[in-house]
Parts: structure tokens; sequence; C-alpha cells
């Protein structure tokens, strides 16, 4: 696909289309819309082939190797901080609700709320967003080094695929991390509740516990999950397509458009991991 | 006439309104050295990236031992691009992975090798490259020059049959763009590989390349030998020859080829007519010997070395002088004969083997070791010429006058030190 293939000299073809659309957005606002439209539509179908082919090529011999060194960077190290998030979340969440409850004396159910909350909704959605800060930023960042440096083009020289080389592993590498994440924050939001609920606010251990156990379906863990796996393939795709092609923002280049991409894949990613998550919600429930 | 590897027919590309290469038509030979000059921005990386693929043409076609590449099916042109290695102008090293790493990854990502086979292939190159105590160390971790011998290694770890080198001695001092050229021009002769070189390095590059290709004006304007390169009256010539040649040749200080002839024709019209000069050939013998067994930088250190000793002897009697191939000066004495010129000679040599080698050891960086001994042979031949012959001739006569003068030996002792008598 050309798309996919593009070498950083052909930057200077699209600087020159960029001057042109300006003049002519002056000039007939309904062709310009209708141009952005397509614009839309154009760099959706490229991420679309970009995300195939990516996933595609997940399935090759020695990619093993480049996955687990992916699931460490993207899944192992962002532990710490989904534990940190999880923990506070959970106190939080069980802080809050005690003191909505305790109005109705329906103070046991903290538990019921507390992990409902979490393994529905909190979850998988601040996980997403915590990678997509610690590794979704650091993974835009990289590829675009790569690619402003050549390094990109070196692989192709090499005739070694860098999408198979630099993006399939890191996809897969979400799909395995973000769900076991996603169960980490579960289990310690939970936590965090009973620390703020119990602990602080005297509710009772056993009652705590047995409203978790007795109101958590296994559909609930599953729907948790499958918005996590959702939010992998989003969180991967958006990080490694904006890194894959900074070299051809239109409005900037070099070390500046590696920043706007990083910037753009962060605030790109956390705004359709919420607009997914409703989407995924509604079809779930 | 051989048929050319690669051939360029009527190739044109353009970026937005800017034309870079303008029906460009070129031809490549396999197993020769061709080098691209032209000024900056002329288009020479352009056209390099049109042959390992990075661009595609406008118009035209590029021709592959005489098919078009767009009409190799998938597997012919999959054939042609693992042939071809490319050596980027900023050496594109992966920076986030070891040396080591970074020569291993095209036989790891593209052959079924064994580790042990690759861990063998890729120390080969590590050793031919001096890059062994860099192996584990980072590309941030070394200086330009060791990052060029790494981009190098990994360009020639899987035995190419094409290879490009894009500037490859961009930002060199003088002693390691010679080590680099002379490396890439060692391989090329020794793995018959086809090297295409984009270079500024004006004159250096004539030493090692069988074709110039001259890109001027969004064309090319001269493709030929260096030798015809320099009977060629162009204004590109004026442009870019001889703004990028200067008056002397960098690593040794002597004149520039054209300089020299400059002042060889000044020095005839000057003097009376049947008045003799005399012409000297000096050259080195076993280079790549040498370079093999105590690395290129040793080799280099020699041959400005050589070309110091020549300049202050012969300088001092009117002479001056020109590093006429990789391993050759030669001298004009324009107000000496014959016999004068034998005695500057004898002079010469004596110095040489006094203080020769103390120098060269001196000015070698790396101290490599002569424990094993070295013999470095000296080769010098005179002719004395006249008005109505040429240069080339007087130079030719002179060479087939060549004969051995001294032998510098390098080792534990260096009484070995030998004056053969003229």
């Amino acid at each position: 696909m050309e798309i996919v293939m593009t070498s950083v000299t052909e930057k200077k073809e699209r600087t020159g289309k960029a001057q042109t659309t300006l003049l002519l957005k002056l000039a007939n606002p309904f062709a310009a819309f209708g141009r952005g439209v397509i614009n839309i539509i154009n760099d959706l179908g490229a991420a679309a082939v970009f995300l195939l082919l990516a996933f595609i090529k997940i399935f090759h011999p020695k990619q093993l190797p480049k996955i687990i060194q992916q699931v460490y960077f993207i899944g192992a190290r962002s532990v710490t901080i989904v534990i940190l998030v999880g923990l506070f979340t959970g106190m939080v969440l069980g802080l809050q609700s005690y003191y909505a409850l305790v109005k109705f004396g329906a103070e046991g159910a903290l538990g019921t709320l507390v992990a409902l909350s979490l393994i529905r909704e909190l979850g998988p959605v601040l996980t997403a967003l915590m990678i997509t800060a610690r590794a979704g930023s650091a993974i835009t960042a990289e590829i675009g080094i790569l690619r402003i440096s050549e390094q990109i083009d070196a692989l192709y020289t090499m005739q070694i695929d860098p999408v198979r080389f630099l993006v399939s592993p890191r996809i897969m590498a979400s799909l395995i991390s973000f769900p076991l994440l996603t169960a980490i924050f579960d289990l310690i939001g939970i936590l965090g509740g009973y620390l703020s609920g119990v602990v602080l606010l005297g509710v009772n251990a056993g009652t705590y516990y047995y409203r978790v156990q007795s109101s958590v379906e296994m559909k609930d863990i599953t729907d948790g999950f499958i918005k996590a796996i959702v939010f992998a393939v989003i969180v991967s795709m958006i990080s490694c397509f904006q890194g894959y092609f900074a070299h051809m923002r239109k409005e900037s280049h070099g070390a500046k458009a590696v920043g706007y991409a990083t910037t753009s894949a962060v605030v790109l990613s956390s705004v359709l991991v919420l607009v997914s998550d409703y989407i995924v919600t509604s079809l779930l429930l | 006439m051989t048929a050319p590897l690669i051939e360029f027919r009527n190739v044109s590309k353009r970026f937005g309104s800017l034309t870079v290469l303008d029906r460009i038509t070129l031809q490549i030979y396999e197993a020769e050295a061709t080098t691209i000059i032209g000024l900056s921005g002329s288009g020479k990386s352009v056209l390099l990236k049109h042959i390992i693929g990075l661009l595609k043409p406008d118009e035209g076609e590029i021709l592959y031992k005489g098919k078009a590449l767009s009409e190799l099916d998938k597997s012919e042109m999959s054939n042609y691009y693992a042939q071809i290695s490319y050596m980027f102008q900023g050496n594109a090293l992966f920076d986030s992975m070891t040396v080591y790493d970074n020569i291993a990854l095209p036989l790891v990502e593209k052959t079924r090798l064994k580790k042990k086979e690759i861990n063998r292939r890729v120390m080969a190159r590590i050793e031919q490259s001096e890059l062994i105590d860099a192996a584990e160390k980072y590309p941030s971790e070394l200086s330009g020059g060791m990052q060029k011998r790494v981009a190098l290694a990994r360009a020639l770890v899987t035995d190419p049959k094409i290879v490009l080198f894009d500037e490859p001695t961009t930002g060199q001092d003088p002693v390691r763009k010679n080590i680099i050229l002379s490396m890439i021009a060692e391989y090329q002769r020794k793995f018959g590989f086809t090297a295409i070189m984009v270079s500024h390095a004006i004159p250096d590059v004539y030493f090692i390349s069988n074709r110039i290709l001259a890109l001027y004006d969004h064309k090319i304007v001269f493709q030929g030998t260096p030798e015809e390169l320099e009977d060629f009256e162009h204004p590109f010539k004026e442009e870019v020859i001889h703004s990028l040649e200067g008056l002397k040749e960098e690593l040794t200080g002597l004149y520039s080829r054209r300089q020299f002839k400059i002042r060889y024709y000044n020095e005839l019209k000057r003097k009376p007519f049947q008045e003799p000069y005399v012409i000297a050939v000096f050259s080195i013998l076993d280079l790549e010997l040498l370079s093999e067994h105590f690395g290129h930088e040793t080799v280099q250190v020699m041959i400005r070395c050589m070309g110091r000793y020549i300049d202050d002897h012969f300088g001092s009697a009117g002479g001056f002088s020109n590093r006429y191939g990789t391993n050759e000066f030669v001298t004009m004495l324009p107000y000496s004969d014959l016999a004068e010129a034998e005695e500057i000679l004898n002079n010469f040599v004596e110095d040489i083997q006094n203080r020769g080698v103390r120098d060269i050891c001196e000015m070698t960086q790396e101290q490599p070791s002569f424990e094993d001994g070295f013999t470095l042979i000296v080769m010098a031949g005179l002719e004395q010429g006249q008005q109505d012959t040429t240069i080339d001739a007087v130079v030719n006569s002179a060479r087939n006058n060549i004969r051995e003068i001294a032998r510098l030996r390098f080792g534990k002792s260096e009484a070995g030190n030998e004056k053969i008598s003229s």
C-alpha cells in the first residue's frame, strides 16, 4: 500500500498541496468543507488499512521476542502507575460512595457499588488513559523520531517491513497488556475501597466482601475485558499511526512534528477511549 | 561495450513545482565504483533513492539488467531489492540498539542463519571495521567516524551485490575521509560489488572511482572516467569541480591535480626551450596488505607522511608535487637535470630512512603493534622531460624507470632499514 511506504522526501509534495488548500478554502467554503470531509475519510481509511496490515503481520515468525519486549515496556512498566491510580481511585470511590449511601442507610452496599463501578467502567477506562499517557506517548515519540531520522527508511532499504517490525509487536503487546492491567486496576481499586470504607469509615468488612462477591458476575468481568481490548486497539493504533506518519504533518517539520504527533496521539486516544466506551457500553448492556 | 547493470532512461522527478531530476539518462556498470558528483541540492541523493526504491520517477524508466523495474513481478522485485544495500548520509543507525545489534539486524530479520553463523559474520565485519571495543556501545556513545564505520559494516554484512553510499565522508577530517574511502575501495575490490557513491570529496574520490557521473542543472552532463573528466570542458567544471577541489589536497597538503597541471604548464612557458626538467614518480607498495595488518588509519598516516617528506625535500629545490593515485606521488623539478634530481633523491632516501619510521609511529594515534614487523617498500622513478612532451608521457616514462629505493622496517628492531643503492 502506497501510504505505508512513503519516505521522508515525499513530504514536500504535501506541503505544496497544503498551501493551495488554504487559498481554496477562502474562495469556496463549500468546496473547502467537502475537501475537509474527504481528507478525514481519507485519513480514516489510511488508518484502517494501516491497522489491518499491522494486525495481519503480527502472525509472522520472529515476532515473539519483540512482542515480549513490548509487553514489558507497555505492560510491566505500567504496573506501578496502574496500582497507584487504582488504589486512589478505589479509595476516593469508597469515600464518596459511603457518604452518598449512608443518607439512605445503604452503606452496606458499598462493596457492590465500588466493585461494579470499577469492573464495568473505571477500571478499563482509567487503565487505558494511564497507559495512553505513559506508553502511548512514548510509542508515538519513538516511532516519530525513527521516522525523521531515516531509521524507518533504513529498515525499508534492508527489506525489513517497518510495519511488521515496529507496529505489529506494539499492537499485540497492547492486546495482552491492557486486560491484564485492567484486572490489576480492578483488584487494587476494590482494595482501595476497602481501605477507605472499612478501615477508615467503619463499614463491616464481611459485608463489604460479601457484597463484592455476590454482585459481580462473570459478564461484568468479560465486558470490562472487552472494553480493555477495544481500548488497546484504539490506543496502540493511534499512537503508532501518529508516529509513523509524523513526517507528513502539514503544519510542522522535524522534532516539532514529532511533538505535535505525540500530543495528537494522546488527545485523540483519550477522546476515542471515552467515545468508544459509551458505544461499547450501549452495545453490551 | 558491456551492458549496464542499472540504467536510467529519461527519468524525471518533481516535488510540487520543483524539478529535481530532468530527463536523466545514465548507465552504471557491474563491479565498478561509480561516483555521482554535483552541487549541494542538485538531486544526487534523490537520484540514489530512486535506485533503492525509496522514490519512484514521475517520468522515464529505471532498468535493471535491461528490464524495467516497473515490469518486474513481485518476486523479481524482491530479489532486486535484496541485492542492494544503502549507507545513509546521516548513518540512520538504530540508536536503541548496540553496535553489534545494529550490524546483526539485517541477518537476524531477513535470513534463517543460526545464531552462531550470524555471530561469526558480524564479528568479522566488526573486526574489519576496527570496532571491537565499541561492539557493546550505543551509537550515541560513538564518535562520528565510528558511526560511519558501523553504518558501513551494516551495509556490507549481507554481502550485497550493489551498495549505495550517500555522502559517506561528510563531516570527517581529511585522514578519516580517506580512511572511509579506502575502506570502501578495498571492500569493493575484495568482494566485487557494484558501488554507487554520492560524494563531495573531490579529488579523493577520483582515486577509488572507475566512473564519474556529473549532475548539473538537474541533468547528467558527464559520464566517464576520472581521467576523461580532466579533459571535459563545461561550466560544471568551473562551478563544481574547481570550487570543491581547492588548491591543495587535504590529506597530504600537496597540490591538487588541477593546480599541479596548471603550475606545470606555467613553468614550461617560463623556461627557455630545450632546457630540461625532471619528473619523479614515487609509489608505496603493498598498502592493502598494510591496511589488513595495521588498519586504514595507519595507511593514511603513512601516505600523509610520505607526501610531507616529498614536499619538504623536493620543494626546497623548487619542485612541487601532487598525489597522482592512491599510493602514487608525482613531483616536477623544473630547474633540475637528471643528475641533480638523483642527488636530491639520495638525500630524500637517507632522511626517510633516518626519521621516517619514527615520525610515522608518532603520528599514528592508535599506536599499532608492529611486534611481528612489517617492511614498507618505497619505489621511485625519474625521467627527464622536454617541453614538447606531454606530462602524461613523461610520467609514464618515469613509471617505466621505477625501482626500489628504500625499505622501511617497522618492528622490534629498526636496524633493518635498508637503503637501496641507485
